[in-house]
C-alpha cells in the first residue's frame, strides 16, 4: 500500500468522523477471507496446530477439558511440526448424517484418532428467547415449545411453572392439571428416550434400530395428537392448567401404549443391549468423570451416567412426584453404554410412573379458575358482560404478570431443562432465558471425544443426544 | 452353451455370445438382489412395505431408480484428479466382470474354464480396491481419502481369512478348477451317504462360515462397512460421486455381492450340479446337456440363499469400529482359518 493511499483513506476517515484505530487492518488475502475472520463463525475455526500458539491452545482445549497448564502445554508438543502436516482438520457438520440436526464440530485428526474437537454452534439460532419478549405469556407456550423440538412438554411445563411462580398461584393449579401435565411429561421422555434408541442405533450403523425406534415413538405422539391436536410442539401445557381436559378413551390409550411398548423394549435388548458389537462399539467409549460432569453442568443421563445420583423428579421434587414410586437410574463408567442403558431402563421407569398416575389420577378442574389468567369459556362470553372483557383482555394485552425475576428447573428428557424469566410487572416477559440441556452437554462432547477414533466420535455425539434446537434457541 | 445348439459358430459370435452373457450374468443378480434384499426384504424386516407404486409390488422400481441417476448431472468437483476420478468407478466395476468369468454356470456353460481359477477369482477380486483407493484419492475430500484408506486396510486384512479358507476346499478337492470342485462336490459321498453328494458346506463348514464373513467384509457390507461408514464418513470413498458414475459404484456393489455369491455356491454348496447319483451320472463328461440350462438356474438359487444370508446381517448388526475389525481379521479369523487347513490336511492325508 502506497503512502499517499494511506494518507487518502486516513483523510477520508478524518471525514467521516471515523476513529481510524477502529477499524480493523485490511488483510493480506482476499475480502472473503477478511470477512471470514471478523464473524463468528470465522472466530470458532478450529486452527491448525502449525498456526495456534501453546497460549491459544491452552485457551481453546485446556478451558474446555479443565486442563492444568502443564498439560495444556505437552499438548502443543505432540506433533508439533508444521513441516511435516501430521495432523488433519477434519471439519464435521453442520450437514452430516450423524451430527443431529446442524451440530458443527472441528476435528483435528492423527489418522483417525481424535486430538482435539471444537464445536461450533448457532446454526439453528432464529432468535427464539428474544421473539419470547414480544410474546405475552399466553402466547409464549407456542414459542417455547419449539425450542427442544424432542421434548416439547417438558418445555412447555417448565414455561408454565415459572410463569406460575411468578404469579403466585403454584398451589392452585388444580390436582388433576398437574398430574395430566406428569403423566404427558413422563410419556414425553418415553417419546424422546425411543428416538434416541433409534438414533443411537443408526448411527453405530444398526440401520433398522432407526426405524424401530420411531415406530414406537410414533405410537405416543398419536396419543399426544389425540390430546392435544398435534404430533409435536402441543402448546398443551399452559400457565394455570393445561389447554384442555384429557379426551374421553385416553385410558385405553395410554394402556395400549404400556402394553405395546414393554415387549419392544425387550427386543431392543436382543437387537442391541446384548449384541456383542454393540458393546463393544460402546463401553470404555466417551468417559466422563464426576467432576468433569458436574463442572461442565451436565445434567440428566449425561451426569448420572458418571455415578452420580441426580434427579429433580426426586431431588427437587416438582408437581406430585414425591408421591410417586420411581428409582433413579444411575450408572457407574460415565461411557456411552451407560447413557444407553440408562435412557433404556428410564423408558421403563416412565411406564412405571404413568401407571401409578393411571391409579392416581384425580377428578375436577383442568385449569385455574382466576379469570385473570384463564380465558373465559366461549359460552359465557354471550351471557356476561365481565367474562367478554375478560376475553378481550386476555387475548389482545395479555395477562400481567408481578414484576420479579424466577427460575423454575424440571427433569426433561435430556436433563435440567430451567425456565428463567424476568418480569417488570407487564404482560410480556422482560427477559426469558431457557436453560437447555443440550447446550450443557454440547460442551461435554470434547471432554468426551480426546483420543478417540471418529468412529467413537459419533458414538459419542450420539450418546450425549443433544437437540440443537435447544442449544442455539 | 455353445456345442448345446449344435451349430458351429464363428469366434466373433461366440465373443459376443460371451459379452452378452456376461452382462446378463452381471446385472441379472445385482437387480434381483437390489429388488428382493435390499427394497422388499429390508422393507419387511423395517415393518414398512417398500416400493410399492412402479410395477405390480414395485417390480420396475429399479427401472425408475436407474432412469433417475442417468438423468443427473455427471459432477466433477474444482479439486478433483479429473482422470483418476472418472477411472475409478469403471475399474471397481470392471473387477466384478473379471471375477465371473471363472464361475462355472454348467458342465460347459462357463466363460473360460481356466485350470487355476480359484487363484484367478482370489487375484482379480483385490483389483476392485484399487478402483476405491483412485476415488478415495481422486476425490480431493477428506472423507473420501479415509474411506479409501479404511477400504484398503479392510480388504486386505480380509483378503487372507477369505484365501485360506478356500485352501480349505482346494485341499479337499485337489484341485483349482471350479468345475473340477463342483463335480468332486457331487460325485463323492460323505459317510458312505451317496444320496447327498459332498457339499463341501458339511466338512469345511468351518471354512465355511469364514469364507462368508471375509466375503461379508470384502463386500464392506454392514457389520464391515467402515469404508462408506454412513454416520461417519458421509459415504466414504463415493462422497463425491452423483449420477452414473454413483450408479456404476452401487451396481459394482451389489453385483459384487451376487458374483462372490456365486463363489461361494460353487466352493461350498455344490455349485450348478445336484448329486450326479440322482441321474446316474459318473462324471462331468457323463452329465446330460440341459444341465447347462438348468445350471443357472440352481446356481442362481443358491447365490440367492447366501445373498439373502449376507443381507440378513446387514440389517442386523451395528458396524465394528476399525481397530475391532482388524483385531477380528488378524488374532481371529486368520488363526482360525490356518487351523482349519491344518487339520484338512492331516485329515486329508489319514483318511
Amino acid at each position: 500500500m502506497s503512502t499517499t493511499e494511506e494518507e487518502l483513506t486516513e483523510q477520508e476517515l478524518a471525514e467521516t468522523g471515523v476513529d481510524p484505530d477502529q477499524i480493523e487492518p485490511k488483510h493480506a488475502e482476499s475480502n472473503y477471507a477478511a470477512f471470514i475472520a471478523n464473524t463468528n463463525e470465522g472466530e470458532q475455526l478450529l486452527k491448525p496446530r502449525s498456526e495456534t500458539t501453546a497460549d491459544e491452545l491452552l485457551r481453546e482445549v485446556g478451558s474446555v477439558l479443565r486442563m492444568s497448564e502443564a498439560e495444556a502445554a505437552q499438548l502443543g508438543d505432540l506433533p508439533d511440526d508444521p513441516e511435516e502436516d501430521q495432523t488433519m482438520i477434519l471439519n464435521m457438520g453442520p450437514a452430516h448424517p450423524s451430527t443431529h440436526g446442524v451440530l458443527r464440530l472441528m476435528l483435528e485428526l492423527q489418522g483417525e484418532e481424535v486430538l482435539r474437537c471444537k464445536p461450533v454452534i448457532g446454526y439453528l439460532h432464529t432468535g427464539m428467547e428474544k421473539t419470547g419478549e414480544t410474546l405475552t405469556y399466553m402466547q409464549g407456550g407456542t414459542n417455547v415449545t419449539r425450542m427442544d423440538y424432542l421434548s416439547p412438554l417438558a418445555n412447555e411445563l417448565a414455561f408454565s411453572m415459572a410463569v406460575e411462580r411468578l404469579l403466585g398461584i403454584t398451589d392452585e393449579i388444580p390436582e388433576r392439571a398437574v398430574w395430566i401435565r406428569m403423566l404427558m411429561a413422563e410419556l414425553n421422555r418415553m417419546s424422546s428416550h425411543l428416538l434416541f434408541m433409534a438414533t443411537n442405533g443408526m448411527d453405530l450403523g444398526a440401520v433398522s434400530m432407526m426405524i424401530y425406534g420411531w415406530r414406537e415413538r410414533e405410537e405416543v405422539l398419536r396419543f399426544f395428537q389425540e390430546v392435544s391436536g398435534l404430533r409435536m410442539n402441543h402448546n398443551y401445557i399452559r400457565p394455570g392448567g393445561v389447554a384442555a381436559d384429557l379426551p374421553p378413551g385416553w385410558r385405553d390409550g395410554v394402556l395400549r401404549l404400556l402394553e405395546l411398548i414393554p415387549p419392544r423394549l425387550d427386543e431392543y435388548d436382543i437387537l442391541l443391549t446384548g449384541q456383542p458389537i454393540f458393546r463393544d462399539r460402546l463401553q470404555g467409549v466417551g468417559v466422563i468423570t464426576p467432576n468433569e460432569a458436574l463442572a461442565l453442568s451436565a445434567s440428566g443421563a449425561v451426569l448420572r451416567s458418571t455415578g452420580v445420583e441426580w434427579d429433580l423428579r426426586r431431588d427437587q421434587p416438582y408437581g406430585r412426584y414425591d408421591e410417586l414410586e420411581f428409582d433413579v437410574i444411575v450408572g457407574s463408567y460415565g461411557d456411552a453404554f451407560d447413557r444407553f442403558a440408562i435412557r433404556l431402563a428410564e423408558i421403563r421407569e416412565s411406564m412405571k410412573i404413568v401407571r401409578q398416575i393411571l391409579d392416581k389420577m384425580p377428578e375436577g378442574n383442568t385449569r385455574i379458575q382466576d379469570k385473570k389468567v384463564t380465558p373465559p369459556p366461549r359460552a359465557r362470553i354471550d351471557e356476561s358482560m365481565e367474562a367478554l372483557i375478560h376475553h378481550f383482555k386476555i387475548f389482545t394485552e395479555g395477562f400481567k404478570v408481578p414484576e420479579g425475576e424466577v427460575y423454575e428447573a424440571i427433569e426433561g428428557p435430556r436433563g435440567e431443562l430451567g425456565c428463567y424469566i424476568a418480569s417488570d410487572g407487564g404482560p410480556n416477559p422482560y427477559r426469558i432465558h431457557m436453560r437447555d440441556p443440550s447446550f450443557a452437554h454440547v460442551q461435554c462432547i470434547p471432554h468426551m471425544m480426546r483420543g478417540g477414533l471418529i468412529a467413537d466420535a459419533v458414538a459419542v455425539i450420539s450418546s450425549v443426544d443433544p437437540v440443537l434446537g435447544g442449544v442455539d434457541r | 452353451m455353445i456345442s448345446v445348439l449344435a451349430v458351429e459358430i464363428p469366434y466373433w459370435g461366440q465373443s459376443l455370445l460371451r459379452v452378452l452373457g456376461g452382462l446378463v450374468a452381471v446385472l441379472l443378480p445385482a437387480g434381483a438382489i437390489v429388488y428382493l434384499f435390499l427394497f422388499k426384504m429390508m422393507s419387511f424386516m423395517q415393518s414398512r412395505l417398500g416400493p410399492m407404486e412402479a410395477g405390480p409390488y414395485g417390480s420396475m422400481q429399479l427401472l425408475a431408480e436407474v432412469g433417475k441417476w442417468l438423468q443427473k448431472e455427471d459432477i466433477s468437483p474444482d479439486n478433483v484428479d479429473k482422470t483418476v476420478f472418472k477411472l475409478a468407478p469403471v475399474v471397481v466395476l470392471l473387477s466384478t466382470f473379471l471375477l465371473i468369468v471363472v464361475v462355472p454356470f454348467g458342465p460347459e456353460a462357463v466363460f473360460a474354464d481356466l485350470d487355476a481359477g480359484v487363484f484367478y477369482f482370489l487375484a482379480v477380486g483385490s483389483v476392485s480396491v484399487l478402483g476405491i483407493l483412485m476415488a478415495g484419492w481422486a476425490s480431493a475430500n477428506k472423507y473420501s481419502l479415509l474411506g479409501g484408506l479404511r477400504a484398503a486396510g479392510q480388504l486386505i486384512a480380509y483378503e487372507l481369512p477369505m484365501v485360506l479358507a478356500t485352501l480349505g476346499v482346494v485341499i479337499q478337492a485337489e484341485s483349482m478348477n471350479l468345475n473340477r470342485i463342483v463335480e468332486v462336490q457331487n460325485t463323492e459321498a460323505i459317510f458312505g451317504f451317496e444320496w447327498l453328494g459332498n457339499p463341501f458346506v458339511i466338512t469345511q463348514f468351518l471354512g465355511f462360515l469364514i469364507f462368508m464373513i471375509a466375503v461379508q467384509a470384502e463386500l464392506t457390507q454392514p457389520p464391515f462397512d467402515m469404508p462408506i461408514a454412513e454416520s461417519e464418513l458421509v459415504s466414504g470413498y463415493m462422497t463425491e460421486y452423483s449420477g452414473f458414475r454413483f450408479l456404476m459404484f452401487f451396481i459394482a456393489e451389489f453385483a459384487t455381492a451376487g458374483v462372490f455369491a456365486f463363489i461361494a455356491a460353487t466352493l461350498f454348496l455344490g455349485g450348478w450340479g445336484v448329486p450326479f447319483e440322482w441321474f446316474g451320472w459318473d462324471n462331468l463328461d457323463d452329465v446330460s446337456w440341459w444341465m447347462n440350462i438348468v445350471g443357472p438356474l440352481i446356481l442362481f438359487t443358491k447365490m440367492l440363499a447366501l445373498v439373502f444370508v449376507i443381507m440378513w446381517v446387514r440389517f442386523t448388526y451395528p458396524r465394528f469400529r476399525e481397530d475391532q475389525l482388524q483385531t477380528f481379521a488378524w488374532k481371529f479369523l486368520i488363526p482360525l482359518s490356518l487351523a482349519n487347513i491344518a487339520v484338512t490336511a492331516i485329515l486329508k492325508v489319514a483318511v
